[in-house]
């Protein structure tokens, strides 16, 4: 069995979607339901291989790469077909193989306008794999290449599913991501032709994500590292999206359909933190303590403005994007810490953050179906109409805001938590500053949060959704979808260990380069997020 | 007086050398002396024959080039017409372009009314021309060369009778033609003057072995030589002819100007700058540096702001021209490779795309606005996926050749420590991209000017694509797809199509 997990395990969890989505090319449009099987099938053959290779994983050894599959792919770029599992991919890789199928079994009675299914769903897969193969890849062209292939069907689901102003988003939205991701590439083969073996003093022309992260960008200038550095940041950064480049976030979260919103929020943002946890940080440490403040700061400011821009909206779905600025924004402050402690809680926030306004929009999206509106100031008394979905609605925004005990906390408390005690070589004062503009911003998140419930689940219902029929409450596919989401909130906030103690191994591989630059980072620290795991 | 002439000592000719050139100059005059005797063979024959020839002209390349590879480069007339892998590749291009563009012109001239062999004749001409352009070894053949290139396209620009903006366009490209001719044949004259030589392996020997006290003259020259030739492939500040010529001319023989014509001026460009003065690179380099940046960021911007799609790909065509002017600049080897992959590449694209805009473009080849893309998807959903997945290439999607190639410009230009023009390559193409999306939004909106996407049902009137202007198509998808996914088959003939300058021997 491990024979065959090494040997195909993380192909095959790639690429079934793919196959799913090539054999609903194949089969003709109008047979409406063979094509939501197929897509389910895939979908949950992904997440059964995904169990597999979560039984498999040796737990013992988090910090290293398992299931490794290393094999020729281009030679003449010297890409090779590299993927590898560990303790950072693993929590991510397992975020994405459930909440696909979730947004394939809620795609069942809720496709869309235009509907046509087929092309909705095979887009859907393709997403998925481009998705999964990000988080799994070890050669940087290979990640490159995945990181594009998520690009293509999330234009086309926001740009023909979408609402009303669907083109102006979803062309924004490519222009955005496509800009970034073209100075990464330039970073990418910067690195390429710079990098040098420490051993032997030679150009080491590789682009394999595991010797790139063992030189940790030994032998170049520090000033060309900075630039690098640079363009990594601005190709990550408009992913996650950190503060100036953000503003296509409110427009493709609002656009795009529900199913597309709620990939856009659990999976896709955390393809820009996730590459510098993977690529930026381990791969040039000396420039990221350079920009570390500088990250630092842009995070705080996400934090601060996202929350501000919740308070300014009027549309509920508006405002759940904005506040997804305002949770990345912690979990980019996590990371520019450049510790363990912070980059544990950065890893757990993605996932707190994916699973918890995955399931925001879900919400968003029935209650537009029911209302037909997401203006706040029309809603009102959920809770006496469709009690359930209000109560759920309460429930999640609770999570939302970093109660304890719920998983949304683990993010957001450590991460703030390290600002007090940055990597040595960060200034200690820049980030004890960041830590209280962060702290008020919790308060923010509180207010904006409460407010929304305030608004829409209380009072007497509107009079002129009054006697609507369409106001039903949480349907049997709903329920179906959504309580994994809802479990794994409290079962993430009761017993954070479950993903602190498999990211932590692998964080310390990764910033391995920062402890040595640094002299060591602060063990207390270590120690302490050591703890909270447990 | 007679008594003091001797005879003129004939050069030696390697006839086997000169394969490609006589093949497609031979077949162009037996197709207009055939054509004039039997004027009732049918209209078929035409593109089927000059298909024939110009795959007679590859078959060529194809034999030279492993002759090439067993004797190294030779020379086939004289010092004056080298062949080298480089050029074979840049003439396997050209044929291939001819091979792709003539079914597609066989079904645009059924569509307009159009017979006779002339079109084709020319177009046949005018490839001949480009690949002498490919290997000439000295400024005097190139010239030639260009000229044979160019004659020929300004005619086909101007085909189109019927349409005022097709005569437009050739006058236009006829007068900025002769205007840049005349600017290259001053920096050949002033070449000449400062080292005593037109011929380029004279001109590199020359370079090599004295050091020029005085180089304004030389210096001069080089610029002029840039100009002219800077005319050919569109660079920027000498591109205002593209976007009127594109736009007039009829489509097919845009489609054939901007791969096979384009390749051509490049070849020149590289062998010229790269190759014969590439000791005095510290010259030129900074020129073609500014020219690239300049033809990048123009080409770019202003595609994005046109109405009419012809326009839009003339503009990008001249962003895609910078992209290879990355290439040239590198003037490494790892450079000139890219820049003939990215040729290649973006030759069977560019075909591809203008053969969609040939059969949408309607009778009268003059609605290639926007809003006539419209709804494409609705009313041909295979030829708009065919259409998406060029435009996609072209903005350099990965898994398309457009990805690859434009991967090997920016490791070329890292390589050589260009980091801000590749910085500036990745700008353009992003605001590229954006002029691609737009044409693909249009192509997937309803054509009543709402945005209900994908309703089949309301499709306007069935549009007629010819059955051959289908299958180039389909080909130069499946070589955009195939190549974007297993590059190495390109790459190694790139890599291996190294230009050279024998000398006579």
């Amino acid at each position: 069995m491990i024979d065959f997990l090494d040997a195909w395990g993380l192909t095959l969890v790639t690429f079934v979607p793919a196959v799913g989505a090539l054999v609903m090319m194949a089969v003709p449009g109008h047979a409406e339901s063979a094509h939501k099987r197929i897509a389910m099938a895939a979908s949950l053959a992904a997440a059964a291989m995904g169990v597999l290779l979560l039984a498999g994983f040796d737990y013992g050894a988090a910090g290293s790469l398992q299931f490794q599959a290393d094999l020729g792919w281009i030679d003449v770029i010297n890409s090779r077909y590299i993927l590898g599992l560990d303790g950072i991919s693993l929590p991510l890789l397992a975020l994405t193989l459930a909440v696909v199928p979730l947004c394939v079994i809620y795609s069942w009675n809720h496709i869309p306008e235009p509907g046509n299914p087929k092309a909705f769903l095979i887009l859907m897969l393709i997403l998925e794999t481009g998705m999964v193969g990000t988080f799994l890849a070890q050669d940087l062209i290979l990640f490159f290449v995945f990181f594009e292939v998520v690009l293509l069907p999330m234009f086309f689901m926001i740009g023909v599913w979408g609402g009303e102003n669907r083109r102006y988003a979803s062309i924004k939205f490519f222009l955005f991501t496509l800009f970034g991701s073209a100075l990464m590439l330039l970073s990418f083969l910067a690195l390429f032709f710079l990098s040098v073996d420490p051993a032997t003093g030679e150009a080491l022309r590789t682009f394999d994500m595991r010797a790139l992260t063992d030189t940790a960008g030994a032998g170049i200038m520090l000033g060309a590292q900075v630039w690098i550095f640079a363009g990594m940041f601005i190709g990550f950064g408009v992913k996650v999206p950190m503060f100036p480049f953000h503003t296509w976030l409110p427009d493709a979260h609002t656009e795009a359909p529900t199913v597309g919103s709620v990939i856009l929020a659990a999976v896709l943002l955390k393809l820009g933190t996730y590459g510098f946890v993977r690529i930026a940080v381990p791969m040039l440490p000396a420039a990221a303590e350079v920009w570390a403040p500088w990250i630092g700061l842009l995070a705080v400011i996400g934090i601060i403005y996202g929350a501000l821009g919740c308070l300014a909206q009027t549309d509920m779905k508006r405002l759940i994007a904005f506040s997804s600025v305002a949770h990345m924004g912690f979990v980019m402050l996590g990371i520019a810490t450049l510790t363990d402690f912070g980059i544990n809680a950065a890893i757990f926030g993605m996932v707190a953050h994916g699973i918890i306004t995955g399931m925001l929009f879900f919400l968003a999206g029935s209650v537009k179906e029911r209302y037909h509106t997401l203006e706040i100031s029309r809603l009102g008394g959920m809770l006496a109409q469709a009690p359930r979905l209000g109560w759920i609605l309460g429930f999640v925004s609770m999570a939302s805001l970093g109660l304890p005990g719920l998983a949304g906390f683990w993010g957001e408390f450590p991460a703030i938590l390290s600002a007090y005690n940055p990597a040595n070589g960060v200034s200690t004062a820049t980030f004890r500053v960041y830590m209280v503009i962060a702290a008020v911003g919790t308060v923010l998140a509180a207010g904006y949060l409460l407010w929304l419930l305030q608004r829409t689940t209380m009072g007497k219902p509107p009079a002129e959704f009054a006697d609507d029929p369409a106001i039903v409450d949480v349907t049997r596919t709903e329920w179906l979808a959504w309580a994994p989401l809802l479990a794994a909130i409290v079962v993430f906030g009761v017993a954070p260990g479950l993903i602190f103690e498999v990211t932590d191994p692998a964080v310390v591989g990764a910033i391995e380069g920062c402890l040595q630059l640094a002299g060591g980072c602060d063990g207390a620290t270590g120690a302490a997020g050591a703890a909270m795991g447990g | 007086m007679m008594a003091q002439i001797g005879p003129v000592a004939a050069p030696a000719v390697d006839w086997a050398g000169l394969g490609p050139v006589l093949a497609l100059a031979l077949g162009a005059v037996v197709a207009i002396m055939v054509r004039t005797l039997a004027r009732r063979l049918p209209d078929w024959v035409d593109w089927a024959w000059t298909a024939l020839v110009a795959a007679a002209a590859a078959g060529a390349a194809v034999s030279l080039w492993g002759r090439v590879g067993a004797e190294g480069p030779f020379n086939a007339v004289g010092d004056q017409f080298g062949v080298d892998r480089f050029s074979l590749l840049v003439t396997a291009v050209i044929a291939v372009s001819v091979m792709l563009v003539a079914p597609v012109l066989h079904g645009f001239c059924q569509r307009e009314g159009w017979s006779g062999p002339e079109i084709y004749v020319l177009m046949l001409l005018s490839a001949a021309g480009g690949v002498v352009m490919a290997g000439a070894n000295d400024l005097v053949v190139l010239f030639l060369g260009l000229e044979i290139l160019s004659i020929p396209a300004y005619v086909l620009a101007a085909r189109n009778l019927a349409r005022i903006q097709s005569l437009e366009a050739g006058l236009k490209y006829f007068v900025l033609g002769a205007f840049s001719s005349a600017f290259l044949l001053y920096g050949i004259a002033l070449v000449y003057g400062s080292t005593g030589t037109t011929n380029l392996v004279g001109i590199r020997d020359y370079l090599s072995r004295w050091v020029v006290l005085s180089d304004a003259m030389l210096l001069a020259g080089l610029a002029l030589l840039l100009v002219g030739l800077g005319f050919k492939v569109a660079a920027v500040p000498f591109h205002a002819w593209v976007p009127d010529v594109y736009q007039g001319a009829p489509t097919p023989v845009v489609a054939f100007m901007a791969s096979a014509v384009k390749t051509a001026g490049f070849a020149a460009v590289i062998r010229v700058f790269v190759v014969a003065f590439d000791l005095r690179s510290g010259d030129w380099q900074p020129a073609v540096y500014a020219l690239a940046v300049v033809t990048l960021l123009t080409g770019a911007v202003l595609a994005v702001v046109q109405r009419d799609v012809k326009r839009m790909l003339a503009y990008s065509s001249i962003a895609h021209a910078g992209f290879v002017l990355v290439g040239v600049q590198a003037a490494s080897g790892r450079g000139t490779a890219a820049a003939v992959f990215y040729l290649a590449a973006y030759s069977v694209l560019v075909i591809g795309s203008f053969s969609v805009l040939a059969a949408v473009s309607g009778p009268g080849d003059s609605r290639t606005g926007l809003d006539d893309l419209r709804g494409l998807n609705s009313r041909r959903p295979a030829l708009a996926l065919g259409f998406t997945v060029l435009l996609l290439a072209q903005a350099g999607v990965p898994l398309t050749s457009g990805f690859v190639a434009k991967f090997e410009i920016i490791a070329a230009a890292v390589d050589a420590r260009s980091f801000w023009l590749a910085v500036v390559a990745m700008v353009s193409a992003v605001v590229a991209a954006f002029l691609y999306l737009r044409i693909m939004v249009a192509v997937y909106s309803s054509p009543d000017g709402g945005d209900g996407a994908g309703d089949a049902e309301e499709s306007a009137e069935p549009l007629a694509v010819p059955v051959l202007t289908g299958l180039v198509v389909a080909a130069t998808v499946a070589v955009t797809v195939g190549v974007g996914v297993l590059p190495s088959v390109l790459h190694d003939l790139a890599r291996d199509a190294i230009p050279a300058l024998v000398a006579a021997g």
